[in-house]
């Protein structure tokens, strides 16, 4: 198993949280073993209590997408469009982009 | 000829074009089709016939395109058009311009015809299902974004897990172009940043209402998309063959709310269970390395009292160390649930053996620990360790024990 990222996202902090639960419970590893896994499970399960708390859920509408594959986007509401680049195609039924 | 006229082929043909062509400007015909042709051009050739006649019949590329279903040999159709004298072969057909299948709705036959069609290129089998993320980093939603489905799916979401973001590809599921641009929102949606599921969807309605999710240039979409599709087309008694051939088929949109995600209640329980069993398996760890030292002083004290204890208190030492380095530079820093094990921890430490009046005797030269009366003579210095310092002295005198 490689080390996680500093940053795991939440799915593997949530795996490798999993592992760690798993391998204490065994009760195969040694004292000082346990120790360090111990402490990770702590930082995992701080990271996953930190990431579900940060959460903003962005939630977008799909405006348009630019010549370069850009998305462009405004929060799905209904609060005016931004004001449209050049190269945006006029579009009058917002229920058809495609 | 007793005077009658003459006339070339082409007069007679003309004649009887316009005769026949007059009298039947548009006639429903019901038969039997067969010798069903698609020509490259898009005009479908057939014939017409019932068990004593026949007719030719064609259907032109552009009529054929509309058609919902496929035209196959042994259907019984009512076909709708003008009559038409074709001169230069002689021949009279029938230029279809509607068709109805006979025994079942015209949709409901090209539902059947699409999923056998569909079936047979394994569209909908198993192994080319792929599973749904756990956690989603971002929801693609492509539906109406002024229908209810979206709102329907929005709650859930919003109220089940805040860690997806979500992007909505609008698009129309209702009318002749809904299909295409379906199809094209699922194409986009595959190729959008973070994008790791993709629900395609509409609320409930007639089957004409839930058409577009019926069409083959959404499935083959659908098929041909990377990230995992999860449709939610109507309520549970609509099946469309966008379920089909989807990865996860949900009833309802709302019902692909709550799949897409977990429930944030259910992953914080599980969090703190984590917590739990984490700090229950290290005690449980400390308790067992309590218990052998525990029994490595026992035997020490109780049946060779004299024997090998540099040993003994060395691996205390090293323990003990551990214990304590744990204590201090790891357990301290998290948080409260450390107090109780460093407390545990303290009882271990070697220092309390040593303060429970055992001692170290070295040969104060060479710091070799004496294990044996007979390493030690008389007037050789000694240092004795104890656990608050060291004693320097001579030995007077050595008695082996009896």
């Amino acid at each position: 198993m490689t080390e996680p990222n500093e940053q795991p996202d939440f799915e593997s902090a949530l795996e490798n949280l999993d592992q760690i639960v798993n391998n204490l419970e065994d009760g195969t590893l040694g004292l000082d073993d346990s120790l360090t896994e111990f402490e990770r499970g702590m930082k995992l399960l701080k990271r996953c209590h930190g990431l579900l708390q940060n959460a903003e859920q962005k939630i977008e509408i799909l405006t348009g997408v630019s010549r370069d594959g850009e998305e462009r986007t405004k929060p799905l509401d209904d609060s005016p469009a931004p004001p449209a680049a050049s190269d945006s195609p006029a579009s009058a039924d917002p229920t058809s982009l495609f | 000829m007793d005077g009658m006229p003459i006339v070339s082929v082409t007069d007679l043909m003309w004649k009887l074009k316009d005769t026949v062509e007059e009298a039947f400007p548009w006639v429903c015909v019901l038969g039997e089709l067969s010798n069903v042709t698609y020509a490259r051009s898009g005009h479908v050739y057939f014939t017409l016939k019932d068990d004593r006649s026949e007719i030719r019949g064609v259907v032109w590329s552009r009529t054929a395109s509309s058609l919902k279903f496929k035209l196959k040999d042994g259907l019984q159709v009512l076909a709708t058009g003008p009559v038409e004298v074709y001169a230069a072969r002689g021949s009279v057909q029938l230029i279809v311009e509607h068709v109805l299948p006979q025994g079942m709705g015209e949709l409901e036959l090209a539902f059947r015809q699409l999923q056998e069609k569909l079936k047979k290129e394994g569209l909908f089998e198993r192994e080319h299902k792929q599973p749904l993320p756990r956690f989603p980093k971002r929801i693609a939603i492509i539906t109406s974004p002024t229908g209810a489905a979206i709102r329907d799916m929005l709650k859930v979401l919003t109220r089940r897990w805040r860690a997806s973001d979500v992007i909505v590809l609008p698009a129309q599921v209702q009318g002749p172009t809904a299909a295409g641009q379906i199809a094209r929102a699922i194409k986009r949606a595959d190729t959008l940043r973070d994008v790791d599921v993709i629900i395609a969807g509409r609320g409930g309605g007639s089957l004409e209402d839930l058409w577009a999710f019926n069409e083959e240039v959404v499935a083959r979409a659908i098929f041909e998309c990377t990230t995992p599709v999860i449709s939610a087309v109507g309520h549970e008694v609509d099946v469309s063959i966008a379920d089909l051939v989807a990865d996860v088929r949900a009833a309802t949109p709302t019902d692909a709310g709550q799949m897409v995600v977990p429930d944030q209640l259910e992953v914080n329980a599980y969090l703190e269970g984590c917590s739990n069993r984490l700090q229950k398996a290290l005690l449980t760890q400390l308790q067992t390395a309590r218990t052998r030292l525990a029994a490595i002083e026992s035997r020490r004290v109780f049946s060779r009292p004299s024997d090998r204890i540099h040993e003994h208190t060395a691996s205390v030492d090293a323990l003990g160390d551990r214990l304590m380095r744990a204590a201090s530079n790891r357990l301290n820093q998290a948080k409260n649930q450390f107090t109780q094990v460093s407390r545990q921890l303290d009882a271990l430490s070697p220092l309390k053996v040593l303060a429970r009046g055992y001692s170290i005797t070295e040969l104060a030269e060479t710091n070799k620990i004496t294990e044996s009366i007979k390493d030690v003579t008389k007037g050789q210095r000694i240092r004795t360790r104890l656990a608050d310092g060291e004693i320097i002295s001579e030995v007077l005198e050595t008695n082996s024990n009896p």
